[in-house]
C-alpha cells in the first residue's frame, strides 16, 4: 500500500531537521528519577520523551494469576493528554494495548524470574512528548528502570527504529517521517549476543533491504547501548 | 509506619524532615516543558513531581455561554508515580483534585473565556488542561494548582484557518487575567501545617484547600479529612493559605 | 600498605562480560555463558580470591531460612499472625514458633501476644516458593516497643552494619541510640538522639558506592 507521497522528506542527502540518514537524534537518558518506584528512567530521542518506572516484584493479586516458580511481568504503555499534537483522551487504545504487549515481549528474554514465585514485576511507561519512535524510546527506558529496579538480567535492551523515506533507508525516524515513511521497522536487541527481541515492520521493504536495515540498527545501536551503560553509572557518580 | 513519631514531633511543632510548621519544601517551576503541548509546565514540590500540559482544541460553547471558551481539567494518576497507583479510570481523589484545580482557576475568572471564541454559539476554544503525576509525596492539590497556573501563563494559541488548527503558528498568548493559588493547610491533633508530605497526609484529621488570587480575594475552597473544623480553625486556615499563596506565586 | 582509595567504586552492569571462566570464578549476582563471567545486576563489583561477585544497589528483600528481620504484624489470625517483612512475601508466624506454653486458642485470643501492629524482631524459619515462615524461638527474638522504623535498600543492610559492626556501632555511640537492622531493610532505632541516627542511615543508603563512608559518617555525626 503507497503511503501518502509528493512530501519532500529527505534532500542532497539531508533529512527535514538536516540529519543524515544513518544519524539518530540527540538522545539523553536519565535513571533513578522517580523516588517512588524501585526502578527508574527517563529516555528522549529528539523530542520523544518516555518516562519508565519498575514497580515490583510485588505480590500478584488476583491469585489465580501467580505462577507458582516465577515472577510475570506486566507492562503498561501510555501516552499523556499533552503529548501529540491533537489531545488524546485518557483511556487506553487499541495502539496502547498492542505496544504495551510488544514492549513486554522485547524485555522478557532477558529477565531472570526464577527467584520471584508469586510476583508481578509493573513496567509502566508513559510518553510525555511524541515525536516518532516511542515504542522503542519505551523500550530503551524499560531496560534502565529495570537495571535500575535490582532485577536480575542477562543483558540490558537496546531499541531503535529503522525505515525508509523516498527511496532512502533510514534510523530513527521522527513524527512526520513516521506518518509518511515508506516503511518502518521497530526493533530491540540484547547488545552481547545481538538476539532481536522486537521486531514489527509496516510498509514495503525488499529483503535485502530489511537486512541491511537490521545491520544499521545494530552499528546504532552501540551507541544507544553506550548512553545506557553511562547513564546507569551515572545513577551512582558522586 | 511512622505515625506515632509525626505526632510525637508535632507536639513539639517539629516535623520528620526537620521543617517548620507553616514551611514549604522546596519548589521548583518550570515553563514550557513539552514542546509539543500549547502550554505546559513541571513542578516539583520536594519529591512530589508534576507535569501539567495544555492542549488547545475546537469545540463547541455550552448554550448558556454561547460566546465563551470552554475549560477542562484532568488528572491522571499515573501508574508511575506511586505502588499504590494502578492503571484504569480515575480514582475518587483524583477526580477531586481535578475539581478542586479547576474551581480555582474557573472562578476567580483566570482565563478570559470571552477572547476565546470564534463563532458564536457555534466554535470556541477549549483549553484542556492535563496534569500527569510522575511522583507522589503528598500534596497533590498544591503542586497541580500551580504546575496548572504556570502552564496558562506558558500557552500560546494556535492559529486557526480554513477549519484547521495550525499548530506551528500561532495567533498570541493566553489571556490569563489571574493566578489562583490553592495552598491546602492540614490540621493534626491541634497543630496546622502546609505542604503535608505523603507520610503526614496519613495522619491529618481535617485539611481547607483555599484558592486565593492575586488581590487578596479567595475564589475556591474545598474542606477534606475525617474530622470537623471549627470556625476559629477556618480563620486560622485561610489566613494561612492566602498568606503561603503569595509565596508560592513568586516561582510562577 | 594500600594506598587509600577514594571516589566511587567500580559499577557493574547488567550483561556486562566480568572475566573469563579460566581465570576466575562466579561470584554472587552473576552468571556463565559461553566460559564467561557475566553481571546479572547492576551493583558494585568486588574481586575476592578468585570470585567476582556484583552486589546489587537495589532490590527487593528475598527471605533466606536463619536471617533475622523486623517485621508489622499485620493480622492476627487464628494459629497465628501475618507479618510484613518488606518483601514480596507475606511471612506468616505460627502459634508454635512463637509461644512455648500450651494455648487452647478457643479460649485465649492471640493478640495479647502479638497485635495488630507490633513490630517484632524475627527468624527466618523457612522459605519456599513464595511460603514464608517465620520463628520466634532465637534467644534475640523479641518484641521492639517505642521506637521509629526507617527503611533502607536491604541489599545495603552488610555495609550499613559494617566490618564487625563498626558502622553501626559508630552511630548507635555517636547518637546514644539503641538501633537493630533486619536483613530485610528495616532498622528500628530507639533512644536520645533518633533524628541524628536516621539522617547518617540513610545517608549510608544513598551513598553506600562510594569510598570513605565510614569517614563521612563520622564527620556528619559529630557536627
Amino acid at each position: 500500500m503507497a503511503k501518502i507521497k509528493g512530501i519532500e522528506l529527505i534532500k542532497d542527502g539531508k533529512r527535514l531537521d538536516g540529519r543524515k540518514p544513518f544519524e539518530t537524534r540527540e538522545v539523553e537518558m536519565k535513571v533513578g528519577i522517580i523516588p517512588n518506584a524501585n526502578g527508574s528512567a527517563m529516555v528522549r530521542f529528539g523530542k520523544t520523551t518516555a518516562i519508565a518506572a519498575v514497580y515490583g516484584p510485588r505480590l500478584l493479586l488476583p491469585k489465580h494469576l501467580q505462577e507458582m516458580d516465577k515472577a510475570i511481568i506486566q507492562c503498561r504503555y501510555n501516552m499523556a493528554p499533552f503529548s501529540t499534537d491533537e489531545r488524546i483522551k485518557p483511556g487506553t487504545s487499541r495502539r496502547e494495548l498492542e505496544i504495551s504487549k510488544v514492549v513486554r515481549l522485547a524485555l522478557e528474554p532477558v529477565l531472570f524470574l526464577e527467584n520471584y514465585p508469586k510476583t508481578t514485576i509493573d513496567v509502566y511507561v508513559e510518553i510525555i512528548q511524541a515525536d516518532g519512535s516511542t515504542r522503542v524510546t519505551s523500550v530503551n527506558a524499560a531496560s534502565l528502570a529495570l537495571a535500575d529496579a535490582g532485577i536480575p538480567m542477562k543483558d540490558l535492551v537496546v531499541a531503535l527504529s529503522g525505515g525508509k523515506i523516498n527511496g532512502q533507508l533510514i534510523l530513527d525516524l521522527n513524527g512526520i517521517e513516521d506518518n509518511n515513511s515508506e516503511a518502518d521497522v521497530p526493533m530491540a536487541f540484547m547488545p552481547n549476543k545481538k538476539h532481536i527481541t522486537l521486531l514489527q515492520m509496516d510498509g514495503e521493504l525488499k529483503h535485502e533491504e530489511i537486512s541491511k536495515l537490521i545491520n544499521e540498527m545494530f552499528k546504532a545501536g552501540e551507541i544507544i547501548y553506550k548512553k545506557q551503560i553511562e547513564a546507569l553509572k551515572n545513577r551512582y557518580s558522586e | 509506619m511512622r505515625a506515632n513519631y509525626i505526632l510525637k514531633l508535632l507536639e513539639k511543632d517539629e516535623r520528620l524532615d526537620g521543617r517548620k510548621l507553616d514551611q514549604f519544601r522546596p519548589i521548583a517551576v518550570e515553563k514550557g516543558v513539552i514542546e509539543r503541548a500549547e502550554g505546559s509546565a513541571r513542578v516539583k514540590i520536594g519529591k512530589t513531581d508534576i507535569i501539567a500540559g495544555v492542549k488547545m482544541e475546537i469545540e463547541t460553547p455550552f448554550p448558556d455561554t454561547p460566546n465563551e471558551g470552554t475549560l477542562k481539567t484532568n488528572i491522571e494518576f499515573a501508574p508511575i508515580a506511586h505502588p499504590d497507583f494502578s492503571p484504569g479510570p480515575p480514582s475518587e481523589d483524583a477526580t477531586e483534585i481535578a475539581r478542586v484545580v479547576d474551581r480555582g482557576i474557573r472562578e476567580s475568572n483566570s482565563i478570559d473565556l470571552e477572547k476565546l471564541c470564534l463563532v458564536e454559539g457555534e466554535k470556541v476554544w477549549g483549553v484542556f488542561i492535563d496534569l500527569h503525576v510522575i511522583n507522589h509525596d503528598g500534596n497533590l492539590i498544591d503542586a497541580s494548582s500551580l504546575a496548572s497556573v504556570a502552564a496558562l501563563m506558558n500557552t500560546k494559541i494556535p492559529k486557526y484557518e480554513d477549519n484547521k488548527i495550525i499548530r506551528t503558528e500561532f495567533v498570541g498568548k493566553l489571556p490569563v487575567l489571574h493566578t489562583p493559588i490553592n495552598v491546602v493547610v492540614s490540621k493534626i491533633l491541634d497543630k496546622y501545617i502546609v505542604d503535608a508530605d505523603k507520610e503526614e497526609e496519613e495522619v491529618v484529621d481535617a485539611w481547607l484547600s483555599v484558592a486565593t488570587r492575586e488581590d487578596g480575594y479567595v475564589c475556591a475552597m474545598q474542606k477534606g479529612g475525617s474530622k470537623a473544623l471549627s470556625l476559629k480553625d477556618i480563620d486560622y486556615m485561610i489566613d494561612l493559605s492566602s498568606k503561603k499563596s503569595k509565596e508560592l506565586r513568586k516561582h510562577l | 600498605m594500600k594506598e587509600k582509595e577514594t571516589g566511587v567504586r567500580e559499577i557493574a552492569y547488567p550483561g556486562q562480560v566480568l572475566g573469563d571462566k579460566k581465570e576466575f570464578l562466579p561470584g554472587v549476582g552473576t552468571y556463565e555463558e559461553d566460559g564467561k563471567i557475566i553481571s546479572k545486576f547492576l551493583g558494585i563489583l568486588t574481586k575476592s580470591g578468585n570470585y567476582v561477585s556484583v552486589v546489587p544497589l537495589s532490590g527487593v528483600y528475598i527471605p533466606k531460612p536463619g536471617e533475622h528481620v523486623i517485621g508489622i504484624v499485620t493480622a492476627v489470625e487464628k494459629v497465628g499472625w501475618v507479618v510484613d517483612i518488606n518483601s514480596p512475601w507475606e511471612s506468616f508466624l505460627s502459634l508454635s514458633e512463637a509461644v512455648d506454653e500450651f494455648i487452647d486458642v478457643k479460649r485465649v485470643m492471640l493478640n495479647r501476644y502479638y497485635d495488630e501492629g507490633d513490630i517484632i524482631y524475627a527468624q527466618i524459619a523457612s522459605a519456599k516458593r513464595g511460603d514464608v515462615q517465620l520463628s520466634m524461638r532465637g534467644p534475640s527474638c523479641k518484641k521492639l516497643k517505642d521506637g521509629v522504623l526507617v527503611k533502607i535498600t536491604p541489599t545495603k543492610v552488610p555495609r550499613l552494619i559494617g566490618k564487625e559492626g563498626s558502622m553501626i556501632n559508630l552511630i548507635k555511640e555517636k547518637t546514644g541510640t539503641m538501633i537493630r537492622v533486619g536483613q530485610n531493610g528495616v532498622v528500628w532505632i530507639s533512644g536520645e538522639k533518633v533524628d541524628k541516627a536516621i539522617v547518617a542511615i540513610k545517608k549510608i543508603d544513598e551513598k553506600s558506592h562510594i569510598y570513605g563512608l565510614t569517614e563521612e559518617i563520622t564527620k556528619l555525626l559529630s557536627d
